[in-house]
């Protein structure tokens, strides 16, 4: 048996008169996707802390393998505007990278031209496809995505995703991802979370969807055959905002 | 050279700008003004604990410093008030026991002006010496944990999980304000130190489009305030520690004009395009 990256042993966290999240065991492994999915406030984002070591669970043991490089793609980030940052400045923030590397990872996730832009002029979708390049550029062993795709639009949603699972076919890292896209996550994953404060389910996604419990959250419309569509483009957008409809 | 009372106020002004740019840098970036404040006004009560002890003055500074700092963490940690009010709580209180002991132990003779807003005019060698080694070992502590400190401004929680010791380099960090606001004391004063921590930081917000360029700026920023200030002083006869600091805000109101727009500003950034790729 290999050893995970980083194991949840029954944790739970306590803030505030209240279990956040409580009784959650997780192993992720190297070149495996683990999904959390649950609704707003079931504790998706506080267990990814507990993965990552940012929280200390208040019961049970969070394991951390040693010497691992941990890449985190946090749920939102505000600069401040005192805090002049460039594009460049911030792929370089904790590991520096050559220019080659930075020039390929940002044109990979389409904001190549925005090198020398201070971060405080990208869009929201602009600035999550950042966050997503600093964590690759890494070449983690372990990554940690918190809804890397909010505010990114449908194309670009596609893009990432596809990013995501090239960098577990070619890093082999394993990945722990948190979404609400139900058909990604049950065409992509290997394993899915279910919480709501617990976790109500867990296991491979075609067996998933036949629990009781994950058919009260989410309905049982969800087909995981229903890969998710892609949009062709029937024309081209010209750098000048006009449209080519002639192909 | 270092007899001419003007050039040792020269040295002294211009060492504690030179810090005093980086590290205000992080206090703007991380939102500290107030905490600039609480602890300089702390100053108040060690200076009288110094005299009353027959203690060194700058140690005291330190030393009742970092304890303020130590209690703030406590208190962040018991109570759910605003950050903003525990500051307010600490700077107001201590001020008002460091002029409570002043006041009981009348055999005390301080110089409550030269106290509040500095007599750069009467350093001697020896606060040279004060302000530059110890202004070089804050320096090179600063740029020790630079990387830490700064991953951890941008965001706490990405730097924790990426393995940076961010809250080990904040403690240090702490520790270094209350450094440099013991070692310019006699040089601005008390309640003239956070605005040139601040003023000339704020400045260089407006000139500057990366961190590092924004610390160095700062630095410029401050010196040539001192510089300004101190020959206005001289000129118009005034105070030395006001006049530094009134000629720091002019330089900040000259800041806010539309600099970036100049010709001379796009040309560096298309220079940053051609050579960095």
């Amino acid at each position: 048996m290999k050893n995970s990256l980083i194991e949840l042993n029954n944790c739970g966290v306590f803030r505030n008169e209240r279990w956040l999240v409580r009784g959650v065991s997780i192993k992720v492994f190297k070149g495996q996707i683990v999904t959390l999915i649950g609704p707003n406030g079931s504790g998706k984002s506080t267990t990814a802390k507990m993965a990552l070591g940012i929280l200390k669970p208040d019961e049970g043991t969070n394991l951390i393998q040693n010497n691992i490089k941990i890449s985190y793609v946090p749920q939102k980030i505000s600069i401040d505007w005192s805090l002049p940052l460039r594009v460049i400045d911030f792929m370089n923030l904790i590991e520096k990278h050559n220019m080659s590397n930075i020039n390929k990872m940002l044109s990979m996730t389409g904001i190549g031209h925005l090198l020398y832009q201070d971060v405080r002029n990208l869009s929201g979708g602009e600035f999550q496809r950042l966050l997503m390049a600093r964590a690759i550029a890494k070449n983690p062993d372990f990554l940690v995505l918190d809804e890397p795709v909010q505010f990114v639009d449908y194309p670009g949603e596609i893009a990432l995703y596809k990013i995501i699972q090239e960098i577990v076919k070619n890093i082999n890292c394993g990945i722990l991802l948190i979404s609400h896209n139900l058909h990604v996550v049950m065409s992509q994953t290997d394993h899915v979370v279910c919480l709501n404060g617990h976790v109500c389910c867990s296991g491979a996604p075609k067996s998933i969807i036949k629990e009781a419990e994950y058919i009260k959250l989410f309905g049982k419309n969800i087909d995981p055959a229903l890969a998710f569509y892609e949009h062709e483009h029937d024309h081209k957008h010209l750098p000048d905002g006009s449209i080519d409809h002639s192909h | 050279m270092f007899e001419d009372f003007l050039f040792r106020a020269f040295i002294a002004g211009i060492g504690v700008a030179l810090i005093a740019g980086p590290l205000g840098c992080f206090i703007v970036w991380r939102r500290l003004s107030y905490f600039g404040d609480t602890l300089s006004h702390s100053a108040l009560l060690a200076v009288v604990i110094a005299y009353a002890l027959n203690f060194n003055i700058i140690l005291s500074v330190f030393i009742i410093s970092s304890l303020i700092s130590l209690f703030l963490l406590y208190l962040q940690k018991r109570t759910n008030l605003p950050n903003d009010a525990l500051l307010g709580i600490l700077a107001h209180s201590v001020l008002a026991i460091g002029l409570l002991i002043l006041g009981l132990l009348s055999f005390i003779r301080v110089d409550l002006m030269g106290l509040l807003f500095g007599d750069i005019l009467a350093v001697n060698f020896n606060d040279i010496l004060i302000v530059w080694i110890g202004g070089i070992i804050v320096l090179f502590l600063l740029i020790v944990i630079w990387k830490p400190l700064f991953a951890g401004t941008v965001n706490l929680e990405l730097a924790k999980a990426e393995g940076m010791k961010s809250e080990l380099a904040s403690t240090i960090f702490t520790l270094l304000i209350a450094s440099v606001i013991a070692i310019s004391i006699k040089i601005v004063g008390i309640l003239l130190i956070t605005g040139l921590l601040i003023i000339p930081a704020s400045a260089s917000r407006n000139l500057s489009s990366t961190p590092v360029q924004m610390a160095i700026i700062a630095s410029i920023v401050g010196s040539i305030s001192v510089i300004l200030g101190l020959y206005s002083s001289l000129a118009w006869n005034t105070s030395s520690g006001p006049t530094i600091l009134t000629v720091a805000l002019v330089i900040f109101l000259i800041s806010l004009l539309p600099w970036k727009k100049l010709p001379i500003f796009k040309k560096q950034i298309r220079l940053y395009k051609t050579t960095d790729k």
